[in-house]
């Protein structure tokens, strides 16, 4: 176990070589505490509260897997991350995962050695404008301004979509969602362009909600998920695996409500093979037998995340859209469990 | 002859200077109205004052205090000055000040929650940071002020030791071990200074203590702890944040690099070619460079230089870029005291036989260092107002928690209250310091003169 | 008698290497190459091998990439398909920019501050030591911030500026547009243009000089010179004849007739801006993000700038003021011709470092969002390629460059202040 010591004024800390080989599940056990990256604050996703409780749905994923690994699912270090930092911290070894509203892509899957375990939001880029304006298509925005976040995906979206719809633009970047909302409100920019549940959010907080339009153009697809360093598949499968238990939890009608009734067996065999009291799947993770129960209990299974969090009953108020489960004619969907 | 005389022989009583030349109106035309420039001056000035204020007051005083969010701050706004506008809400400070002065720290750090007999819950909420505080304050006490007592200098010594303690928790025994270091050292130095001569003892005086702070100090501690176990309970570095952030790197970078620079000046003043070179290149290398590229290095780099494995926390290693940026400022400013001195002081201690590092010890750097204060204490004011520049790599400093704060559904779209605010304790804070040193820059100025 | 003996041939002991005064500076300063380059070893041998791990080694390929991201503030003209480096190049140039108009009016707004803080009108005099005060105790990141979002709030919005009775108008007979995105200038335009030189071909540090400019810089330069010769002439007539010709009208003539000479050959002719779609078009776009940093820059090094004036000032002693006002000269003169030429000595070598603060400063461009090089380079770049290694060290090589640079030059003007002094 990595200790660091402060010997007073020398802050010598402790030298010694952590046991680096050993697998990252390891780690997490003997340290007692998952590190989870998460955003430095994103309404609905991950922000503090007035007691320094991190909540949000990025949140819920770090805590359903600290309770699937340490049975404890206020067993979380949230490392707040920026778009800078975010990567150097889990290719360090700093945090064990990374939930931080991350888009899925080909080069930071590749090039960067990152293993994406999943999907937990399906998002893609929009626009959002004051009615006012008039504008009812992304194709009419020749010559106006666009307030975008920096150290994303958005801005390349950005402009490889002006580039090739062959219109011109000024891009204004901002590196906080807040500023950009301050600059947007008060006409600094036409447009203000992020995720969909992004300007949904934001939009939600306004004075005047009905004063702005979402344009209908999503111009990318932004598949926001959990990811894990490469080269440690065991953890990587720990941390997949919890993600799909929220997900298939929700699929079979589990929820923190009912759960304890059908911990204790039902007629579903793969109810009780996710919940442990059938077959050996914990063990083959290298977790015990209520893994799954556990990361369920932490917030509810992914449903009652998304509900709690980021859903129509919240101020942010999404709907399910392309996160509802496949059985809706969603795109969240988990392989079996068996 | 008769008594009479033409002159005066009893005082006329004086007489009231005219009414325009003193009191408020004759203050206000000797200053304010002298001569036409002047009296436009003033004017535009005070037309200057009514504008700002007449913006301001309304804003800052008939604001809202208590709301649990922006959209309740607004609907009080509402209803009380059928307007949301030209009104803070100051509620945000109200729900959360506490976090934007100690950031996550736990009121009541738990487990083990026994401390000398005393459950900590019983101590009052931001004990052991408070403390902190207040031990820092006896701490600079002596060096800032000369009426304080000397004993306090105790406090002094041991604060190095003792912060890291009250700040991080944990054993007391390796702040204890750490401190052992340098009475070993010394030990060392007396014990071999009579046997194997000067040199070797100096020598022995530097290892020994490394040795023992490398391999020897941490499993004496835990040994040590396994017996008489004196812990309080640990907090790690991730919770810290808000303006105890900013002064512990501040007075922690300054604390540092105060040694190092020192080391840095001397080198750069001395007449080794190479020595003064590594000096020179390191101290301009780092003041040549932003504040945020070393910030950079500590986030994404610092993890690369080091041997794999090494594991710091972020905290720590800002605090490490932090102090050696400090320590090149530092070793100007101090190179500074050390040019101001009179020649004839090296030649004194030339002449009374002194050798060189003697002569620094005894004659050279307590001057030297006196001189310094000021400009310590204006680099320290820098630091502390650039330590807000770890927000840009995802510290939770106050304009770090400002964003997080704005980030919670309550109070998105809040914005010019946390700045002002914000803006306000750093303030109070520089502008306390910059008095301070003001002050000791006439006091030396006249002791000089 | 008296025998003349050689004194004992010393012979070197390894001893001496540390007691004899005359080697032992060169055993400290050989063990001290000797450390330094062992750490140097071990923080480059720790770097190889944990990019090994990472599997990441060190390269620069990246740089020749396509940026494929948009910045709106640029000097030279670039699309989001030119590469990594030139993205940085154009970055370095608003660095540049920034720091440039931030030295300038830091340097007229603190000597102007520092100059009434010691004003007689108490009034104005405690203006300005609050200002002084206030801009010094609040960090610098905290004003940009606020400077941004103050031009945000308190400007109209283009769209103020539309409709049959809009709320806002164009200032100084409709050629200047200030709006909360920028404020818009008349630009220069030439209808009968020369063209441009392409430098360096399609390279990533290619640029464009105008010709038009270049004539006309020409044209001026000439002008000073001939006005130059001019009154060199009416010095060797005066010291002759003692009488001064009158030259103002003949430099007058020499310094304009050419210029607008030439100006109305390349047909000369101002762009204005105008309201069309979402924005105004035409004229110089001085951004928002420039504006705000550039105020905040300035506002904050003045203050820096204001103190040091005023310990400047302080520093000449009473009696030249005295002795200038015996000479009858007016305040104004006395400031000007006595105070601030003596006071400039103490004044500039502080002022040298307050210049290397504000450019370093400059990099907090990314606050609000102007692209300078921290903000492409050490941003967008770093962020998008995952090149942390290469991007810092290429950022910090820059910083440091430019620092140097900046060092040099002042302390050659130092220098030639300091001689003319004596």
């Amino acid at each position: 176990m990595k200790k660091s010591v402060v010997f007073g004024a020398l802050t010598v800390a402790g030298l010694a070589a952590g046991a680096a080989a050993a697998g990252t599940l390891d780690d997490v056990k003997a340290r007692g505490k998952l590190n989870c990256g998460v955003t430095t604050g994103l309404v609905g996703f991950a922000a503090p509260d007035a007691n320094g409780e991190w909540k949000g749905f990025d949140v819920g994923v770090c805590r359903a897997v600290a309770g699937a690994v340490l049975g404890d699912p206020t067993a979380v270090e949230f490392v707040p991350t920026t778009g800078k930092t975010r990567f150097t911290a889990l290719a360090s070894g700093e945090i064990d995962m990374l939930a931080r509203n991350t888009t899925w892509t080909f080069s930071r899957d590749v090039d960067l050695k990152f293993t994406f375990v999943g999907v937990n939001y399906y998002d893609g880029q929009g626009f959002m404008v004051p009615k006012e304006l008039g504008v009812s298509s992304a194709k009419e925005l020749d010559g106006a301004t666009v307030c975008i976040q920096t150290g994303t995906t958005t801005e390349l979206n950005l402009a490889d979509f002006f580039r090739s719809n062959n219109i011109s633009y000024e891009p204004v970047p901002i590196e906080t969602n807040a500023e950009a909302q301050q600059q947007y409100l008060a006409g600094a920019c036409d447009v203000y362009t992020t995720d969909a549940s992004g300007l949904a959010a934001t939009r939600a907080t306004f004075e005047d909600p009905s004063a702005h339009v979402l344009l209908p153009e999503i111009i990318s697809k932004e598949p926001l998920g959990p990811l894990v360093r490469h080269g440690d598949d065991n953890w990587g499968d720990v941390v997949r695996w919890s993600l799909n238990a929220l997900i298939t939890a929700e699929e079979l009608g589990v929820t923190s409500a009912n759960i304890a009734e059908m911990a204790a067996g039902t007629n579903n065999p793969e109810v009780n093979r996710l919940l442990g009291t059938e077959g050996t799947l914990g063990e083959m993770l290298g977790l015990d037998a209520a893994w799954a129960k556990n990361a369920i209990m932490a917030g509810g299974n992914y449903g009652e995340l998304f509900e709690s969090n980021i859903g129509e009953a919240t101020p942010i108020g999404l709907a399910r859209g392309l996160n509802a489960q496949w059985t809706d004619g969603g795109l969240i969907y988990s392989p079996p469990f068996r | 002859m008769s008594d009479m005389s033409f002159v005066r022989t009893e005082m006329l009583p004086e007489k009231e200077p005219p009414a325009n030349s003193v009191g408020v109106i004759g203050w206000a035309r000797a200053n304010l109205f002298d001569g036409v420039v002047n009296s436009a001056l003033t004017l535009l000035s005070l037309a200057f004052i009514y504008y700002v204020l007449s913006g301001l007051l309304p804003w800052v005083f008939q604001s809202v205090w208590n709301a649990s969010s922006l959209t309740e701050c607004r609907e009080i706004m509402e209803a009380t000055w059928a307007s949301t506008h030209g009104h803070a809400c100051w509620a945000v400070i109200n729900d959360r000040w506490l976090q934007l002065l100690y950031g996550f720290y736990p009121p009541y750090p738990a487990t083990p929650d026994v401390v000398f007999g005393a459950t900590e819950g019983a101590l009052p909420a931001y004990f052991r940071p408070n403390l902190a505080f207040v031990l820092l304050l006896l701490a600079i006490a002596p060096v800032l002020f000369t009426k304080v007592p000397r004993q306090l200098l105790i406090v002094t010594a041991a604060y190095p030791f003792l912060m890291p303690w009250l700040m991080w928790g944990g054993s007391i025994w390796g702040p204890l071990m750490a401190a052992a270091g340098f009475g070993i050292g010394y030990l060392a130095y007396r014990i071999l200074a009579p046997i194997a001569g000067e040199l070797v003892a100096i020598i022995a005086a530097i290892a020994v203590p490394v040795i023992w702070w490398l391999f020897l100090a941490g499993s004496v501690a835990a040994g040590l702890e396994s017996v008489i176990s004196i812990s309080i309970p640990e907090v790690e570095s991730r919770k810290f944040g808000g303006f105890m952030l900013s002064i512990l790197i501040g007075v922690v970078a300054i604390g540092a690099s105060l040694p190092i620079g020192i080391f840095l000046a001397l080198g750069r003043q001395s007449d080794l070619m190479i020595l003064k070179a590594l000096c020179v290149g390191f101290i301009e290398f780092i003041r040549g460079v932003p504040l945020i590229t070393l910030l950079f290095v500590a986030s994404v780099l610092l993890n690369i230089f080091l041997p794999p494995g090494t594991e710091f926390d972020i905290i720590l290693r800002v605090l490490i870029m932090v102090t050696l940026f400090a320590a090149a400022y530092m070793a100007e400013v101090i190179r500074g005291g050390l040019a101001a001195l009179p020649k004839g002081q090296y030649e004194g201690a030339d002449s009374l036989g002194l050798n060189y590092w003697q002569a620094q010890r005894l004659i050279i750097m307590p001057q030297a260092l006196k001189i310094s204060i000021p400009g310590i204490v204006s680099t320290f004011i820098g630091i502390f107002k650039d330590t807000t520049l770890v927000s840009i790599i995802g510290l939770l400093d106050p304009l770090g928690l400002s964003n997080a704060i704005r980030a919670d559904s309550a109070w998105n779209g809040i914005y010019w209250e946390l700045f002002a605010f914000i803006a306000f304790l750093f303030f109070i804070f520089c502008f306390g310091m910059s008095r301070y040193s003001m002050y000791l820059e006439r006091k030396l100025h006249t002791g000089h003169k | 008698m008296t025998t003349l003996t050689d004194p004992p041939k010393e012979s070197f002991r390894l001893s001496m290497l540390i007691y004899d005064t005359r080697y032992r500076s060169l055993t400290i300063q050989a063990v001290a190459m000797i450390g330094f380059m062992l750490l140097a070893a071990w923080l480059i041998n720790n770097t190889m091998v944990n990019l090994n791990t990472l599997g990441k080694q060190p390269e620069f390929g990246f740089l020749m990439e396509p940026a494929s991201y948009d910045i709106n503030q640029r000097l030279l003209e670039y699309s989001s398909r030119d590469t990594h480096l030139r993205a940085s190049f154009l970055g370095l140039l608003n660095t540049l920019l920034v720091a440039l108009l931030g030295c300038i009016t830091a340097t007229i707004i603190g000597v102007f501050v520092g100059v009434l803080r010691l004003s007689k009108n108490w009034i104005v005099a405690k203006i300005m030591t609050v200002y002084v005060e206030m801009f010094r105790n609040v960090p610098v990141l905290l004003w940009i911030v606020l400077a941004m979002a103050i031009l945000i709030e308190s400007l109209p919005a283009p769209r103020a500026f539309r409709g049959e009775t809009p709320s806002a108008t164009m200032n100084l007979f409709d050629t200047v547009a200030v709006t909360n995105r920028g404020v818009y200038v008349p630009e220069p335009l030439f209808s009968n243009s020369l063209g441009n030189i392409h430098l360096f071909g399609t390279s990533s540090m290619r640029f464009d000089i105008s010709l038009d400019l270049m004539l006309i810089l020409a044209v001026v330069v000439a002008s000073i010179f001939g006005i130059r010769a001019v009154n060199a002439q009416a010095k060797r007539i005066q010291e002759s004849t003692g009488d001064r010709p009158n030259t103002l009208w003949k430099n007058l003539a020499i310094f304009f007739v050419p210029l607008i000479v030439v100006l109305y050959a390349l047909g000369f002719h101002l762009g204005y801006p105008a309201l069309k779609g979402f924005n105004f078009q035409g004229g110089t776009h001085l951004r928002n993000s420039l504006i705000a940093l550039w105020l905040a820059l300035s506002l904050y090094t003045a203050a820096f700038i204001a103190e040091i004036v005023r310990g400047g000032i302080m520093a000449i002693s009473h009696g030249q003021t005295e002795a200038a006002n015996a000479l009858g000269l007016r305040p104004g003169k006395t400031m000007r011709l006595v105070i601030l030429p003596q006071a400039l000595r103490v004044i500039i070598p502080p002022m040298i470092s307050n210049y290397l603060n504000l450019t370093k400063n400059s990099s907090l461009a990314i606050a609000v969002g102007y692209m300078d090089i921290t903000g492409t380079l050490g941003g967008i770049t770093m962020n998008q390629t995952g090149r942390e290694l290469e991007c810092v060290l290429m950022l910090m090589a820059c910083y440091l460059i430019i620092s140097l640079s900046i060092s040099a030059v002042m302390n050659w003007y130092n220098n030639r202040v300091k001689l003319v002094e004596r």
